[in-house]
């Protein structure tokens, strides 16, 4: 069981990561780069996938992930999904795919609080610290950065909390493995004989998850959802 | 702030990037429900509408994506007259426990799915005595509406209460001063203020009923089935590939126009 959840937590973790890498220069670009007449259809466009489907799109990356020769998804043909044959390569169904699929899904949360973050940032700073002879590097680590953490913070709650407790996507991406993350694990025991089994074990995620808000509340996160 | 001219492009062109990989996963489903090859594969072989076709005509698929849509609507309209209430009485009334309430009233979208699922199944099944006489709700259409009910009227709150807190409150006593009395006020001033924001929520709360799946696993019973659990029952059956393929896109392009209209009518009654 501890390898589930430090599977689990390296999973949630590594899509706030990559959400995050994603989201910053994202935002950044729309709030700050972009003319103001395309910030508001950029923005939207990040948000519309949101609506179209949670399971939808846990299908298309299942549909995107296929290997070449796997049994069900390529039925018949010897060629894989989309991945494998503009890229030539996939990830497969495995605990990477759930890490990309999990990012494509909770993306927006990440951009839309730093968006508000940098857009609340006044640019008068910005020519501040240049004025004082900062290059765009040093602007962006000692003025940019300490002003947007609590935005990033309250996205990474986002990120975090539901890659943690998700458990259907990643039975999508991985062909139904258990294991792969804690929540499919309990899923799998709910049917079991052995349900106050299957109640201790989300103790698991309840712990991780409080510790996890107490330290994103101390950076400030709860202020500017 | 000194951005050069190159660190200008690279960005655009990460944002490029990004919303290419939000979108070429739709598109690509998109392209494979019209794919004559019965497979995931890519690149797909030729162009059909067969599948549609099929997907129309088949019992399991249509009548999931009807019950959908009956659940869906039903939903909506108890959400929108639960939310647009208490969105009122959060705006117009202080009262003990204010913050308390509209704490629990958003509580239900902050929620794991999982928790609501079991806490509502628990009870749904549970006898519930009364006193004078005992019942319980039962598995069907009705149990899927409450409990969708539940995390749909956050939406049209949110929506509602927004927009009463952007409109200025002398519009009541201006139209008091005119001798309006209360439903003259409600029916030629504030339903108009916030018709656009009801539709706006109404359709936020349809879409995200019409596509839950965790929750509706919990509290659907085991003879009725929408969309979602469609989908999640086949998706792994060769067979159905296609079929899936279909309902999915299906699902994107009634959602995303929705979300989209939803999203200019909530910003239009800013101005």
């Amino acid at each position: 069981m501890f390898k589930v959840v430090l599977r689990t937590v390296l999973i949630a973790g590594g899509v706030t990561a990559l959400c995050f890498a994603i989201a910053l220069p994202t935002s950044f670009f729309i709030a700050k780069i972009a003319p103001r007449w395309m910030r508001r259809g950029l923005i939207v466009s990040i948000l519309l996938p949101l609506w179209a489907g949670y399971l939808v799109k846990g299908y298309a990356w299942r549909a995107m992930l296929s290997p070449a020769g796997n049994s069900f998804a390529a039925a018949g043909s010897g060629s894989g999904g989309f991945l494998v044959s503009v890229f030539g390569w996939t990830p497969g169904y495995g605990r990477t795919g759930v890490i990309l699929a999990l990012t494509y899904l909770w993306l927006p949360y990440m951009v839309l609080p730093i968006y508000a973050g940098l857009e609340r940032l006044p640019a008068s700073l910005l020519d501040a610290a240049g004025d004082l002879g900062a290059r765009p590097l040093r602007t962006f680590r000692s003025v940019i950065m300490p002003l947007l953490l609590p935005s990033i913070a309250a996205g990474s709650i986002f990120t975090f909390s539901l890659s943690l407790g998700d458990y259907i996507v990643p039975q999508l991406v991985t062909d139904g493995k258990q294991r792969v993350m804690f929540g499919t694990f309990i899923n799998s025991t709910l049917g079991a004989p052995n349900q106050p089994l299957a109640a201790a074990y989300t103790l698991w995620p309840l712990l991780i998850i409080i510790a996890y808000l107490v330290a994103m509340k101390r950076l400030g996160a709860f202020e500017s959802i | 702030m000194g951005t050069s001219r190159l660190s200008k492009w690279v960005l655009g062109l990460i944002t490029a990037a990004t919303l290419a990989f939000l979108y070429i996963p739709m598109l690509v489903v998109a392209r494979l429900s019209i794919n004559k090859a019965n497979s995931v594969a890519w690149p797909p072989r030729g162009w059909t509408l067969d599948w549609w076709r099929e997907a129309w005509r088949s019992d399991g698929p249509r009548e999931a994506l009807l019950n959908s849509v009956k659940v869906a609507l039903a939903a909506t309209l108890i959400a929108l007259v639960l939310g647009t209430l208490g969105a009122f009485a959060m705006q117009r009334f202080h009262f003990f426990g204010r913050n308390a309430v509209s704490f629990l009233m958003v509580l239900p979208i902050a929620l794991p799915g999982i928790v609501t699922g079991i806490a509502l199944q628990n009870t749904f099944s549970r006898r519930i005595d009364v006193g004078l006489f005992d019942f319980s709700v039962g598995f069907g259409f009705h149990s899927l509406v409450v409990a969708h009910a539940t995390f749909c009227v956050v939406v049209a709150y949110n929506n509602v209460i927004a927009r009463l807190r952007r409109s200025s409150p002398n519009l009541l006593e201006a139209s008091a001063d005119l001798g309006a009395h209360g439903t003259q006020t409600f029916r030629l001033v504030t339903f108009p203020l916030v018709r656009s924001a009801l539709v706006a929520g109404g359709i936020l709360a349809f879409a995200l009923s019409f596509d839950e799946i965790v929750v509706t696993t919990f509290t659907a019973g085991a003879g009725f089935q929408t969309l979602p659990q469609w989908i999640l029952a086949n998706f792994s059956r060769p067979r159905f590939i296609p079929i899936v393929n279909v309902l999915a896109t299906f699902v994107m392009i009634v959602s995303i126009p929705l979300a989209w209209v939803a999203q200019r009518l909530s910003d239009g009654g800013s101005s």
